[in-house]
């Protein structure tokens, strides 16, 4: 209380900003500026729109339910769950060319891929190869991290487990004969996680790095058997297993299982009648589940989805609307004050 | 003494014991059979919060007080324990940083306390023990001690002053530390006390301390051997306070009966609370609406989710297995865990970034004023000072200016303006000294041109040289003996003739008061010099350049009820004569009624003109009279019970039957631009209150010069003299006047409309209120019944229908009071003041904002203050520049914080819909973690620091401006509604959006899907391209800062998105968002989601924009090009504006 000096500022710098006059742009949204500007992004949004509604209606999309919930359909049969190894048939027809390259799609229905506790049950260092982490998979996975025998369940946690597993073989009947329509497994995930995120363990034979371990109970074959034809499609680097390792972000979703691009088929598939032999593995009918195969050809925009087309429509149109009343508006009552 | 005694035997009631016995030199006396040693307390002030042991509980208790610290202490707590979809990092690390940044600065300021305290406490005094001297620590000092205290030394403690070593036994005290008055005042030793103190053997009886400064009762029992005990009365003259300072005098000696925090200084000193602004109080309301939606939010979401679960199939699907320890918990401990894990969840919708961005804000922000060089002062070279920076916004909400008048409004420095005698102006023109040299300018009329006869100038001169308590200064600097060398120098003076100035030289008068001194100097000029006391003769060297010695018979002391002072000389001749001088309404009852009708137009003239007035009168003394009077005065004055009283009645009986003189205007200048400012203030809404220690009518007439009073103002006055005019009880008349005046000034008033309430331009009557420091406490502590709260709540009615409001005779702590209750009145308005002396402390600090004017001397007030100016004129630009500005941006800053986390949380609420209300958060931890940090948190701390949506020079030319944001009105509850609209629209928008998107999630041409993090990626990106798009459409004014922030955080975003998804992170277990926004960024279709969606989300905020009506000329743009096209008349503002500014107005002005 007795200090009886503070210490002097000097004269403050007289600096632009200091002073705070920094020179500074003053935009106004003014009428003038606004209303040609709703008329160019209406019309622009109005051309995408098109462009987009357009190239929506053209791609093809052909959907089949084969969950066999309808006692008419022939996966009826398979539809239960105590029934192993059953094959049921899903038969269509086409009556013009299914212009390709023809993406196969299965898809899921009020499967929730997004649950938090599904989705953190797996091992990202197992899965990138670390051998250590195959002893001890991260507690995260259980109950999916140790068998009833304590031993550790490779590729752990319920994600892996979950691996849909329903196949399918594509015939076109051509004269009463069924054609095998060739599949092509590469190229559905995303190539990073084919080329980077995941990696099989150096160790040759895969088979090897796996000694200790179990296959997930849900799964019919261990990972190092997933495809045994070719050893870049095998183990953690499993396409299907890729695929499905990417979480679906709603209840409903469709991934992509096969592209049909060889031989004859890679104009499309021409008109005719095909049938569809699905092994009927994977059970959803517990949980309400539905299963459906999807057939569709993708443009620029990726697949079929309309809502992109009339969203910039509607939003296109409301730009130039508004900026008509504006123009209204303006002309009645702003133009006095203006002078 | 045996009560006494008893009752210091049960020590607690002490405080209700209405006196203390102190031991003089804590020696026994002979009429008390043994000593007991009184406890009182020690020296020590203690003004800091915290001792090293308990600063860290004690701080961080005071700082989880907080609503906000504690919520995220909660949160953090939750994380740690349950398992959340977010590790507790993302919020322990911003609370820890938070928590103890404040501690820290915490500490710091209190360190600071401590060492003040210290140096106060340890401050080396010297005592007399035992006839000894012995130096001691400050703090130890006892009540008893005999202290002695040498020139320029404060006074350790409350003191009585026992000897002095100047010979009249007098000392002088400036209490500019105290009370701000600087000049130096006399106090008076305890008559008759021994010279020697070791001997000296007494006891004083004075009351419990109490915080007025001015009173003090006591008195002191004198023991000699054997004889009867003396006893004298003592005063506030007797008293030294702690703090004032010893002046003019060698050294004194005093016995302590105050120590510590008992000191009048200490008492009046109120602890520096923590001010909170208004707009901290909305966003605790924010902040509590908030935590409903959160609570909401997650009560929903955990109801849905075992409402979900309970359908077939849903609760544990084969794929999703519940671990073994899942299945054992108890469902109501699962309920309320899932609950505790959706608060995390959502609880990034109040975020900790908030609260650091506002006190960064705040404390960036404050620079601007600190270097602001319209601030700056060049006569003491500084500029303003900001001591808190929690108020800024505060300054754009101030309803209610406490200003004080004495160096706040005024310079208080008064100068001899004019005077009149026997009814003939004089107006001393600068020419001549000679009284020849008066120049008579407009005498009353027809006697134009005329003088008064030689013999009334020569009474009325020597009536001014004489009627004062004006002390010569005495050469400072020459060390010891000094009284003598003053009389050398007079003597030496006197031997020359003619123009050599006296020691009397300009300043070198010390007195109570400036009036007092800026007379005896008109008195110089017109030839009569006041030279000073010799003894008890008061010697006057008149214009013949003799001397002429009166003795000072009595002196009778100015009161503020009286309003006079007088003064009975006895001159050479043995004439007694008696001088008065006081107000013109205190004076003129009491001489001839012939005399006053020549006398009442100058002195009504000069008040209105805004001049002190005075009016003097003169009476000669019978010896009979005088007799009579003699004794009256020495019973009065050595009267233990009612000596005020007593002492005016004596007062009123002499002062009567004078003859009038003259009357005299002294003019104290007001501060420069002090009556624009406060135009400025009540065109921006405010009402002024002037609360002054200073009389009613020097107060009254600073109020007129400063156009607070206008002309036309009716003033309604509630004072002593209004009270005492009646003989009636002061309540009865006090009831009468406050419903009188109600009635005047309320009931009648028209039925003003909420849009021109705040207009004083109006042609409306106005009104001012007048009260004084005794009416106040009249009315705010009156009797204990039931009236006074009624009176209360009259005065606070009437008070505000007043323009302006004008308490006089005010002692700090009232002021204070006052401030407290308009604080506290109805709607809580937001109060400022202002002031520059000790003596306004308690009511800087009493207030919402605290203003210190940087006087010359004393800086009690700047050092107790929030913010520091140099000038009063410089309260214009702070509170109409800085404190708009700094409101429009504080408030635009909350609340575009809540809205931007709202519409962050919503879309992650909306996802458990979809995720089987399994708390799956829809953004990455990184984008959860730095949304608020990194991503927007620049573009709004960089808009709410450069912010003018109008620009500084209109603000401060257009005052009415400030009415726009009054009342708090960018924070209230219609804002918020629209913002969390906004941010609700929004957030639906991002969220569906995407949803209908991802119907089919093949979004790339190559026929591969997306997932999940895809999905959060997209509205994530959506978010932080609007939010910060819609801060930039809400920015008036782009300096390069603005444009680099805000596209350097969209930027930056870009950047860290690819980089965190570019990399296998080696620390991360979870590589989630692996190449995920590239991806994102190769479909043509996220592209094309992403721009429509921000365009929707903006769409409407531009409408509202464009259609918005234009508010007035002076909206928020500069006047029309045309000006600076002239080129001639540039204005101030066109400087500020240079070339880069091309405004789309200006462009569409010429379209349309």
């Amino acid at each position: 209380m007795m200090k009886e000096e503070l210490e002097t500022t000097n004269r403050p710098d007289n600096t632009a900003f200091t002073q705070q006059r920094l020179p500074a742009w003053q935009p106004m949204l003014s009428a003038g500026i606004v209303i040609p500007g709703f008329v160019l992004i209406g019309l622009a949004f109005i051309g995408i729109g098109v462009a987009l509604f357009i190239t929506s209606q053209n791609i093809t999309v052909l959907e089949k339910d084969y969950t066999g919930v309808e006692t008419t359909s022939d996966c009826y049969k398979c539809s239960n769950p105590s029934d192993k190894n059953c094959t049921c048939k899903l038969e269509f027809s086409l009556s013009n060319l299914f212009e390709g390259p023809v993406f196969f799609y299965y898809g899921l229905s009020n499967y929730f891929q997004s649950q938090r506790s599904y989705g953190a049950s797996k091992d990202e260092y197992q899965l990138s190869g670390d051998l250590d982490y195959f002893k001890t998979p991260i507690s995260a996975c259980s109950p999916y991290q140790y068998d009833a025998n304590q031993n550790p369940i490779v590729p752990c946690g319920s994600l892996a487990n979950s691996m849909f597993n329903d196949t399918f073989k594509l015939y076109q009947i051509v004269n009463g004969t069924k054609k095998l329509v060739p599949f092509d497994g590469k190229g559905i995930a995303w190539w990073t996680d084919y080329n980077i995120k995941y990696r099989n363990p150096s160790v040759t034979p895969l088979k090897n790095a796996f000694n200790g371990t179990v296959k997930p109970s849900f799964w019919s074959k261990p990972a190092y058997e997933l495809d045994t034809s070719d050893p870049s499609n095998n183990g953690f680097v499993n396409q299907d297993f890729l695929v499905w390792m990417r979480r679906a972000a709603l209840p409903d979703f469709r991934k992509l299982y096969r592209r049909i691009t060889e031989g004859d088929y890679a104009r499309g598939l021409p008109a005719g009648n095909y049938s569809l032999e699905i092994a009927y593995n994977y059970p959803v009918l517990s949980f309400g589940g539905r299963k459906k195969v999807v057939f569709s050809n993708v443009s620029w925009m990726g697949g079929k989805n309309q809502f992109l087309g009339i969203a910039y429509l509607v939003v296109g149109s409301l730009c130039v609307v508004m900026s008509m009343v504006m123009l209204i508006v303006y002309a009645k009552f702003k133009f006095p004050e203006d002078d | 003494m045996l009560r006494r005694r008893l009752n210091r035997l049960f020590g607690r009631d002490e405080r209700k014991v209405d006196s203390r016995t102190i031991y003089v030199g804590h020696r026994p006396c002979p009429a008390t059979e043994a000593l007991i040693p009184p406890k009182f307390c020690d020296n020590r002030i203690v003004s800091s919060k915290y001792t090293v042991w308990n600063f860290l509980p004690k701080n961080l208790f005071e700082q989880f007080r907080r609503i906000a610290n504690f919520y995220f202490l909660i949160i953090f707590l939750v994380q740690v324990i349950v398992d959340t979809p977010t590790s507790p990092v993302t919020s322990g690390l911003p609370l820890f940083f938070v928590i103890t940044v404040t501690a820290i600065k915490q500490g710091y300021e209190d360190w600071l306390r401590h060492k003040a305290d210290n140096e106060v406490n340890k401050y080396l005094v010297t005592v007399l023990e035992d006839g000894r001297r012995a130096c001691k620590e400050s703090e130890k000092i006892k009540v008893g001690d005999v202290v002695e205290v040498v020139e320029d030394e404060t006074f350790p403690c409350d003191l009585i002053l026992l000897q002095s070593s100047r010979e009249d036994e007098t000392c002088f005290v400036t209490t500019a530390s105290l009370d701000g008055e600087s000049n130096h005042k006399t106090h008076y030793t305890v008559p008759d006390t021994e010279r020697n103190l070791e001997s000296l053997s007494a006891t004083i009886e004075c009351e419990q301390p109490q915080p007025d400064l001015y009173k003090f009762v006591g008195r002191m029992h004198i023991y000699r051997n054997n004889q009867e005990p003396a006893v004298r009365s003592l005063g506030p003259e007797n008293l030294l306070l702690k703090g004032a300072t010893l002046k003019n005098t060698q050294k004194i000696y005093g016995v302590a009966v105050y120590s510590g925090m008992e000191t009048k200084m200490a008492l009046n000193y109120q602890g520096k609370s923590q001010k909170r602004s208004a707009v901290e109080k909305s966003i605790n309301a924010f902040l509590l609406v908030y935590l409903c939606i959160l609570v909401s939010k997650a009560l929903v979401c955990t109801t849905l989710k075992y409402v979900w679960q309970n359908r077939p199939g849903q609760d544990e699907p084969w794929y999703n297995q519940k671990t073994q320890k899942e299945k054992d918990t108890n469902l109501y401990l699962k309920m309320f865990t899932d609950f505790l894990s959706f608060m995390v969840l959502f609880n990034f919708i109040i975020p900790v970034s908030m609260y650091v961005t506002v006190e960064m804000q705040k404390f960036l922000g404050s620079f601007f004023i600190s270097w602001d060089k319209d601030f700056f002062d060049p006569e003491i070279q500084e500029g303003a000072l900001v001591n808190t920076s929690d108020l800024n916004e505060e300054l754009g909400q101030v309803e209610y200016v406490f200003t004080d008048k004495t160096g706040t409004l005024t310079q208080n420095n008064m100068e001899f303006i004019e005077c009149c005698i026997d009814g003939f102006q004089y107006k001393y023109a600068d020419s001549g000294t000679e009284l020849d040299g008066f120049c008579v300018t407009d005498g009353p009329g027809n006697i134009l041109q005329q003088k008064a006869g030689r013999e009334k100038e020569e009474l009325f001169l020597r009536a001014l040289c004489l009627c004062h308590t004006v002390q010569v200064k005495e050469a400072t600097g020459q060390g010891d003996g000094v009284a003598d060398c003053v009389e050398d120098q007079v003597d030496g003076v006197m031997g020359l003739d003619g123009e050599t100035v006296g020691p009397a030289d300009l300043g070198g008068f010390i007195a109570s008061s400036p009036d007092e001194v800026a007379l005896v100097k008109g008195a110089m000029k017109y030839g009569f010099k006041f030279l000073g006391m010799e003894s008890k003769n008061m010697r006057v060297m008149n214009r013949n350049n003799d001397v002429e010695t009166y003795e000072l018979l009595h002196v009778l002391n100015f009161d503020p009820v009286r309003r006079r002072m007088s003064v009975i000389v006895r001159t050479k001749s043995g004439d007694t004569m008696l001088f008065c001088k006081g107000a013109d309404s205190s004076i003129f009852p009491r001489v001839r009624q012939e005399e006053v009708d020549k006398i009442r137009m100058h002195v009504e003239r000069n008040a209105t003109e805004g001049y002190r007035t005075l009016c003097v009168a003169y009476k000669l003394l019978s010896r009979e009279e005088y007799d009579q009077a003699d004794t009256g005065l020495r019973e009065a004055k050595l009267a233990l019970q009612d000596r005020e009283e007593k002492l005016m009645a004596v007062y009123n009986q002499v002062e009567t039957g004078m003859s009038l003189i003259g009357a005299t205007a002294v003019e104290d200048r007001l501060q420069e631009e002090a009556a624009e400012t406060m135009e400025a203030l009540q065109g921006a809404g405010m009402k002024v209150w002037v609360l002054t220690g200073d009389k009613m009518e020097t107060a009254k007439s600073t109020c007129y010069a400063c156009r607070l009073f206008q002309r036309s103002t009716e003033l309604l006055e509630l004072t002593v003299r209004t009270l005492v005019d009646l003989g009636r009880k002061r309540e009865e008349r006090l009831h009468e006047l406050l419903l009188d005046y109600h009635k005047r000034a309320v009931q009648d008033a028209p039925p003003i409309k909420a849009g021109v309430t705040r207009s004083w331009s109006s042609a409306n009557q106005d009104y001012g209120f007048i009260i004084d420091g005794a009416t106040l406490s009249l009315v705010l502590n009156s009797s204990p019944d039931s009236n006074s709260s009624c009176y209360k709540s009259l005065f606070l009615q009437i008070c505000q229908n007043c323009t302006t409001v004008l308490c006089c005779r005010m002692a700090p702590l009232q002021k204070a009071q006052i401030v407290k209750m308009v604080k506290n009145c109805k709607g809580s308005p937001i109060t400022l003041s202002i002031g520059d002396g000790a003596n306004d402390v308690s009511m800087i600090l009493e207030a919402h904002v605290g203003i210190g004017i940087k006087g010359r001397e004393g800086r009690q007030a700047v050092r107790n203050s929030d913010y520091a100016i140099p000038k009063l004129k410089h309260l214009k630009k702070l509170l109409l520049g800085h404190g708009h500005l700094y409101y429009v941006r504080i408030a635009h800053l909350v609340q575009y914080f809540f809205y931007k986390n709202l519409c962050f949380i919503l879309p992650q609420f909306l996802y458990q819909f979809f995720c089987g209300y399994s708390q799956q958060p829809l953004y990455d931890a990184a984008y959860l973690t730095m949304y608020n940090i990194c991503f927007t948190s620049m573009p709004i701390l960089a808009n709410s620091l450069l912010e003018q949506h109008i620009c500084m020079e209109v603000l401060m030319d257009n005052a009415a401006l400030y009415r726009d944001v009054a009342k708090n009105a960018m924070l209230g509850w219609g804002p918020f509604l629209y913002w969390t609209l906004l941010g609700v629209y929004q957030g639906l928008l991002f969220f569906f959006g995407v949803r209908f998107l991802f119907s089919n999630p093949a979004l790339q041409d190559n026929g591969q899907v997306f997932g999940n993090w895809s999905y959060g990626t997209i509205v994530f990106t959506v978010l932080v391209f609007t939010v910060t798009l819609k801060l930039a459409m809400d920015t008036r004014h782009w300096t390069w800062i603005n444009h680099f922030v805000i596209w350097g955080s969209l930027a930056f975003y870009m950047f860290f998105s690819f980089f965190w998804g570019g990399i296998i992170w080696p620390f991360l277990r979870q590589q989630r968002l692996y190449f995920v926004f590239a991806n994102m960024l190769s479909s043509v279709s996220a592209w094309l989601i992403i721009i429509l969606l921000i365009l929707l989300s903006l769409l409407p905020e531009i409408l509202l924009l464009v259609l918005r009506k234009p508010r007035g000329p002076h909206s928020r743009q500069k006047k029309p090009v045309v000006q600076s096209g002239e080129g001639e008349t540039q204005s101030p503002r066109s400087s500020a504006r240079p070339l880069l500014m091309k405004t789309f107005s200006d462009e569409s002005n010429t379209i349309l």
